[in-house]
């Protein structure tokens, strides 16, 4: 189970990492870049859920990452 | 619309890893906020949908298959006991065990997060705050150019104004008609 999600958000960072450096829009872009923090925010949630039962350090920080994420969102899309 | 869907999969992935908190705050910010934006900012540029819809024949075949065979695989998750129609049966045979200890007294996934982003992350909580708080200002700073006209009042030419040179200065009286 662990390692199918590990996959999957490796795969969304790719194609993550992918769309963001050939994209030569950029609401494309910002979209690749919402993906790749998608991705790792799957990464850090699984990690914290198999690994970390006490503190859920992976989730909170994934926390904050959602926030920064919508912060930078509305700036990049504000220009 | 894709980023949507992948957030709905993240959604979903989440649920079934048993995560409830976090998986219901993805798609209140990602998709209430910023999917709702970039729809925003599609529909203000008027991106052509008539180039799109003359491509989808050429990728059907291949996208066709790839749709089919995660339609299929959809078979395997889903069995007698969630959907009772579908015809797919799973072994019941193989033993489960429950875990008591969950049973008893346990904490749910919002008094964990809580437990610790309000108690020994709080600093890391009010931060965000702040970032967020740069953040609305600054879209609005950004998308308030000086062609938009605001009435303002320049206040100190107004305190500047002699009161007395400008509303007296009519000499004739306007109730003679001659």
């Amino acid at each position: 189970m662990l390692e199918h999600v590990l996959v999957l958000s490796a795969y969304l960072f790719s194609i993550g990492i992918y769309g963001l450096v050939t994209s030569r829009n950029m609401v494309r872009a910002l979209m690749c870049l919402e993906l790749l923090l998608n991705a790792v925010n799957i990464n850090f949630i699984t990690f914290s859920d198999f690994f970390d039962n006490r503190q859920l350090k992976g989730n909170i920080f994934s926390i904050f990452v959602i926030a920064i994420a919508a912060a930078e969102a509305a700036i990049g899309l504000a220009n | 619309m894709f980023p949507i869907l992948v957030f709905r999969d993240t959604l979903g992935l989440l649920l079934l890893l048993g995560l409830d908190v976090s998986a219901m705050m993805f798609p209140v910010v990602h998709i209430g906020d910023i999917d709702v934006s970039f729809l925003f900012v599609v529909m203000m540029f008027h991106i052509q949908i008539a180039e799109i819809c003359e491509e989808v024949l050429r990728y059907l075949p291949v996208s066709g298959i790839i749709g089919l065979i995660l339609w299929w695989e959809m078979f395997f998750i889903l069995d007698n006991e969630t959907i009772p129609l579908l015809p797919t049966q799973r072994n019941t045979t193989s033993l489960r065990y429950t875990v008591y200890a969950g049973k008893v007294r346990s904490w749910t996934n919002l008094e964990t997060l809580g437990n610790l982003l309000y108690t020994y992350y709080f600093v890391w909580f009010l931060l965000p705050s702040l970032i967020l708080l740069v953040a609305m200002i600054g879209a609005i700073v950004l998308t308030m150019h000086r062609t938009t006209k605001v009435k303002r009042q320049d206040i100190f030419r107004r305190n500047a104004i002699d009161f007395r040179r400008t509303i007296m200065r009519r000499t004739t009286d306007p109730l003679t008609i001659y």
